[in-house]
């Protein structure tokens, strides 16, 4: 076990500095650089601009601002923000728990449903029911997720009147129903896909189980059917399904970052884009590894889950 | 002797793409207490479906079809073919058990061999947790297992496929039954362990009383375990009768090529090293051959007498059945 952390600690290590030095290539290199958002400023002259390229040391070679700033990422300080000066850090846990509180309902939707609609599809194989959520499936899969939510949006905030069109929680209220009720619409959308996936690997786990020797074994010992169900069936298929949400964590993030726009959520997807708007340098590169360490983490939280359940697997 | 299991006129029959096909022939035999019943045939006979359909394991209707009877004898006995599965569910593994032809894939691999086993026992018997796990480490003593408490807590994946039979086996006599079905339990297993699985099926057997169908194709093994034989090709009973008397004259050229294919117990290291094996493939359950099913592969075989149904199962000797349509002049060619 501890070899085991200690050996994926190194292997992530070496993604991240990858990643770093990608994303901090591609950043620098596309046009415009870090200084164009200080160039729209009226006023500005030439010299200024120059000076402000000093002062921020933008005008070193680029390798030795990559090290300066990957340095200071590994020992915690991972630069300001060009918008306000707030350190980059402070920046992103500000807009982290509004991510998270939506990644975590839309996860619990879309596990409980996708789960749900994989097992009664597979028990009930080719049944009216199996047929409409294969053909529920694959319409959720090819509906981008913004021009459901617009289509969310106008029917249930325009139209009916029932839900919040956007934002977190109405100025004033705050209150723990409020934050539900704004919850909804969103969680909702950026679930949908991600159901429409779940339930499609559930499915064929599942049957991949049911066609398995040790389920006939539960059968012969005279199980009710529920038992072998859940205890043999269900338990087993579940197993690859902890690595599958370990690997979907990414179009999660991607997921959210749409779904926060579209409902004007105050989470990191926003704060992404609008950094990207003002040429945000240090906040753009810190949500990147942000988010980056939050997949890396997330897939090791999977495999230890899945050494966890799994007594073949050890963690080596 | 006891009856324990009456099987009657049992015919599977499985549906694919609209088409319905028979792999069972109306099948009878009867399972007697103590006594072992050994059903011999190459591979697709239809040995598997025969033991699944009395299980009551087979995929449920309109996949597949099971008709006759199978009438299981003693306190509340019941039809295993025509009781309602919710009843068939509470015989099963109770009254009639069954153990399979792959140890290695036929436990749980993510639940304790203790867990699986308890398990077995507590779906039938309202005993208490601890009582049950008492039960279980008995009875892996009971098949052999050294350390049995320890082995308790292991998962399958830790254990050999001779040990993983012992604990199939295990469960299956958990609850003592009256039937225990025995689908090749040692084909997958190499020859030593295959020796000591057998010996502890007998063992168990003398003790119990336990009737056994003890499924296999090789004619050693028969040899070695069952009182009675019935040999089936193509899903049908082709000769039935006392073990040793059909060792010893085979009446269907059927039996004697798959002898032949075997090297008996005594026989092997005298030479005979090579498997002499019947030419030809087993029919397609979809279009069986007119008349008698081997006649393809038959080198008796007669046009006009072998391919011209039907062949009636006739009785040479009191206690056994040939379906043969040339049995006597064969038998009277051998003296
Ligand atoms: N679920 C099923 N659906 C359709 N056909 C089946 C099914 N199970 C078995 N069969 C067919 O039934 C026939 C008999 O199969 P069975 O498994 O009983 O053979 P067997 O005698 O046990 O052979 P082996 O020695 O290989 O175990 C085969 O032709 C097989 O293809
Ligand atoms: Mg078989």
């Amino acid at each position: 076990m501890a070899t085991f952390l200690l050996r994926r600690l190194g292997h992530s290590l070496l993604l991240l500095v990858l990643v770093s030095i990608i994303g901090f290539a591609l950043l620098n290199l596309a046009p415009g650089g870090p200084l164009s958002q200080f160039a729209l400023s009226p006023g500005m002259t030439q010299a200024d601009l120059d000076r402000i390229a000093e002062q921020m040391g933008l005008n070193r070679p680029l390798p030795v601002q990559y090290l300066d700033w990957a340095g200071g990422l590994f020992f915690g300080d991972w630069g300001a923000s060009f918008r306000d000066g707030r350190s980059v850090l402070s920046v992103i846990s500000g807009h982290l728990f509004a991510t998270l509180l939506l990644m975590a309902a839309s996860t619990i939707i879309s596990v409980g449903l996708g789960t749900l609609v994989g097992v009664l599809g597979a028990t009930r194989r080719y049944s009216l029911f199996d047929q409409l959520a294969t053909v529920g499936a694959m319409v959720a899969l090819s509906i981008p997720t913004f021009w459901f939510g617009l289509v969310a949006i106008y029917v249930f905030a325009l139209e009916l009147g029932w839900l919040p069109a956007g934002n977190m929680y109405t100025i004033g209220d705050q209150s723990l129903g409020d934050y539900a009720i704004h919850l909804i619409l969103p969680s909702v959308v950026l679930a949908l896909v991600n159901v429409a996936i779940w339930s499609r690997y559930m499915r064929s786990a599942m049957l991949d189980v049911i066609g398995q020797d040790f389920v006939r074994t539960a059968r012969a010992k005279g199980l009710r059917s529920q038992r072998v169900l859940w205890r043999h069936i269900i338990r087993n298929a579940l197993i690859p399904m902890i690595t599958l949400a370990g690997l979907q964590l990414p179009t999660l993030l991607s997921g959210a970052l749409v779904t926060e726009t579209v409902f004007t959520w105050p989470g990191m997807g926003r704060l992404f884009l609008d950094s990207l708007n003002y040429n945000d340098y240090p906040v753009v590169m810190g949500i990147l590894m942000f988010t980056a360490i939050l997949v890396l983490l997330g897939n090791l939280a999977a495999d230890i889950l899945v050494a966890a359940v799994d007594p073949r697997v050890r963690l080596e | 002797m006891t009856e324990r299991l009456r099987v009657q006129d049992l015919s599977v029959h499985f549906r694919s793409e609209r088409r319905e096909v028979q792999v069972v022939h109306d099948l009878s035999f009867t399972l007697e207490a103590g006594r072992t019943l050994a059903l011999v045939g190459e591979s697709g006979s239809g040995k598997s479906v025969t033991s699944l359909a009395l299980m009551g394991l087979l995929p449920p209707p309109p996949q597949s079809r099971t008709t006759g009877s199978a009438l299981l004898e003693g306190r509340d006995g019941a039809d295993l073919l025509g009781i309602p599965e919710s009843r068939r569910r509470r015989l099963r593994g109770d009254r009639i058990a069954m153990i399979f032809q792959e140890p290695l894939t036929s436990l749980n691999p993510v639940h304790s061999v203790g867990a699986q086993l308890v398990e077995a026992i507590r779906s039938h018997r309202s005993v208490s947790r601890r009582a049950a796990w008492d039960r279980a480490e008995e009875l892996l003593d009971e098949v052999g297992i050294p350390e049995p408490a320890a082995r308790l807590a292991s998962f399958p994946h830790e254990l050999s496929g001779g040990m993983r039979q012992r604990v199939m086996i295990a469960i299956a006599l958990a609850l003592e039954p009256d039937v225990l079905i025995a689908d090749e339990p040692t084909t997958a297993l190499d020859v030593t362990v295959q020796a000591q699985i057998l010996d502890l099926l007998r063992r168990v057997q003398e003790r119990t009383g336990m009737a056994m169908l003890f499924i296999t194709h090789d004619f050693g093994v028969v040899a070695d375990i069952a009182h009675r034989t019935v040999v089936m090709y193509a899903g049908r009973m082709v000769e039935a009768g006392p073990t040793e008397d059909i060792l010893r004259r085979p009446l269907m050229p059927y039996t004697s090529g798959l002898m032949a294919s075997v090297p008996l117990l005594e026989t092997a290291g005298t030479g005979r090293s090579e498997l002499a094996t019947i030419d030809g493939f087993v029919p397609d359950p979809a279009a069986p051959p007119a008349g008698c099913a081997f006649h393809p592969r038959c080198a008796h075989n007669r046009p006009g007498r072998c391919d011209v149904p039907p062949i009636a199962v006739e009785a040479p000797a009191p206690d056994r059945s040939i379906r043969c349509a040339r049995w006597r002049e064969l038998a009277e060619e051998v003296r």
